[in-house]
């Protein structure tokens, strides 16, 4: 069944794609294996789980000031999530999205967002409006 | 976001595309941050490193260069990812040479000075209370807010180049006064002695407060320290904590008195000595053989730089030694014979680069380099995830470790 979340207002284009969530962090520059498009930190929740085109649902961004130039870079060539959930993105990875033009969004009003979209489920992601819709 | 007439025209692309890209990119990142409007900065800092740069950041600065986008405010960089005159001894490939110099070739086209340090409040400007600048680099960072006053958000590179660009900074984060309010309150009894004390301390408090928008605010330091200590401390809170900005009740300079940064009310968090210990213990390798010395992260001051150099004077190290220290600092550091002493005894002196943003992974691999041990708080708790076994120990034990071939 549809479910509409509201958030802060994002970043990023609109996009649709299946979500991969976990209740962990997000680091481009320690947790990815960026050439393959893995997670590749054994410590992650999402360790051997590809990111390649997905809707990354994760609680916060970790990690120096270097991955804003990484998100680019994965765009770049071609190995990248569609967007990123967070409950709460850091400053670096906003910079980061508004140089690769990638979805971002955080600040969900009904709670932890990683508790309440599931992996495998497709959302569509509307950062203008502040608005996740599950599809399924 | 509130634009003025000269935003406007720079989003209206009246000042060129370069500029149009830059107020656009500062928008979007002020809007998501709630930022009412733009202030403007006195300095811009950018850490561009060319493995996280990549192809792509490459391409996307010659582009800016070509459009004509030139800085309009000081604008200077953080360390380089290659030495360009000691590249190939440590395994680094012709190919991050020439990213390397691509990268320079259009910074400094850009009109971007490239003064390759992580220690610019040291050694280039340090700004002054209440300076709002665009800084990159965690450590810069922290420092610069919470030692000299000064105002700035984590500013990846592609944000400062923004800043310097337009002149300006979306006004959020840090920027802005209730920010800078104390959340956390830390007590400590035993007093750091030294470089690394004051580094495990900070990695400990870091850690606890853990989030970009926790400021600690820190009671019982009895002693001023020095500048380098106190760039120990915060480089390695904000590696362990994403932490922007501390408070010392006393020392620095926002924080005459708790009530000052609004803490008296915060409950009391103690660091205790099992605190500290546990933190070390997982960085210690007592009787092991280290495969490398690293002293950097940050960049050495001219003071350590004379310190590394009487520990080694005169003697045979068994075990390679790295040494970072920023170009300025390179100069007077060869000129008063450090720089001599420390190659004469087997080291190696890098000149504006920082070990970690070297791709520590490929030179770990190219050398055999696992078991890595460091004066810095910051730089073990990095290199643990590129592969290596890291260790910590103070200045002078790790000397020690490089002459004796063990650690002690």
């Amino acid at each position: 069944m549809m479910k509409v979340l509201k958030c802060h207002k994002g970043i990023g284009p609109k996009v649709t794609g299946e979500a991969l969530v976990a209740d962990d962090n997000f680091s481009t520059r320690y947790d990815l294996d960026r050439i393959n498009g893995v997670f590749s930190r054994p410590q992650h929740k999402l360790a051997g789980e590809s990111y390649d085109q997905k809707i990354l649902v994760l609680n916060t961004a970790k990690g120096g000031v270097a991955s804003a130039w990484m998100l680019h870079e994965m765009t770049a060539r071609g190995i990248t999530p569609k967007g990123i959930l967070f409950n709460e993105a850091n400053t670096i990875l906003v910079q980061g999205a508004a140089l690769a033009n990638m979805a971002m969004c955080d600040r969900f009003e009904d709670g932890d967002v990683t508790s309440i979209i599931k992996s495998g489920q497709i959302i569509e992601v509307d950062p203008a409006a502040g608005e996740v819709i599950i599809l399924d | 976001m509130q634009l003025n007439d000269e935003e406007k025209a720079m989003l209206n692309g009246e000042f060129g595309t370069a500029k149009q890209w830059a107020i656009d990119h500062q928008i979007k990142v002020g809007e998501f941050f709630d930022a009412p409007d733009m202030v403007t900065v006195s300095q811009a800092h950018m850490m561009a490193d060319p493995e996280s740069v990549g192809e792509a950041g490459v391409n996307f600065m010659e582009s800016i260069a070509n459009d004509g986008g030139r800085v309009v405010i000081p604008m200077i960089t953080d360390p380089r990812g290659v030495d360009l005159n000691h590249y190939r001894p440590l395994g680094q490939t012709e190919e991050m040479a020439n990213t390397e110099r691509r990268f320079i070739a259009a910074c400094e086209a850009i009109g971007i000075m490239m003064t390759n340090t992580c220690v610019n409040y040291q050694t280039i400007m340090p700004p002054l209370l209440g300076d709002h600048v665009a800084y990159g680099d965690t450590g810069v960072v922290i420092y610069s807010n919470s030692v000299c006053g000064a105002r700035s958000n984590f500013e990846g590179g592609p944000s400062a180049l923004a800043a310097g660009l337009t002149g300006r900074t979306p006004r959020y984060g840090l920027h802005l006064d209730q920010k800078r309010r104390a959340t956390r309150r830390f007590q400590i009894k035993t007093q750091p002695a030294e470089l690394t004390d004051w580094g495990v301390l900070g990695a400990v408090i870091g850690r606890m407060a853990g989030s970009y928008w926790e400021v600690p605010v820190v009671e019982g330091i009895e002693t001023v320290p020095t500048s380098d200590e106190i760039k120990h401390f915060g480089a390695a809170m904000a590696s362990y904590g994403s932490t922007p900005l501390f408070h010392i009740v006393g020392i620095t300079p926002e924080a005459p008195n708790l009530a000052a940064v609004k803490g008296a009310k915060l409950p009391v968090t103690k660091i205790a000595d099992h605190d500290l210990a546990e933190l070390r213990s997982n960085f210690g390798a007592k009787g092991e053989k280290p495969d490398v010395i690293v002293f950097a992260a940050p960049q050495l001051s001219i003071v350590e730089m004379g310190e590394v150099s009487s520990l080694v004077d005169g003697q045979k190290l068994k075990v390679p030694m790295i040494v970072c220290t920023s170009p300025q600092t390179y100069g007077d550091a060869r000129r008063m014979g450090f720089v001599d002493k420390i190659e004469s005894a087997g080291g190696v002196v890098l000149e504006g680069t920082c070990f970690y943003q070297q791709g520590a992974k490929e030179i770990g691999e190219a050398n055999g380099w696992v078991r890595l041990l460091s004066n810095s708080a910051k730089i073990v708790n990095i290199l643990g995830g590129y592969g290596y076994k890291p260790a910590l120990a103070s200045m002078k034990d790790c000397v020690a470790a490089a002459i004796n071939g063990k650690i002690v």
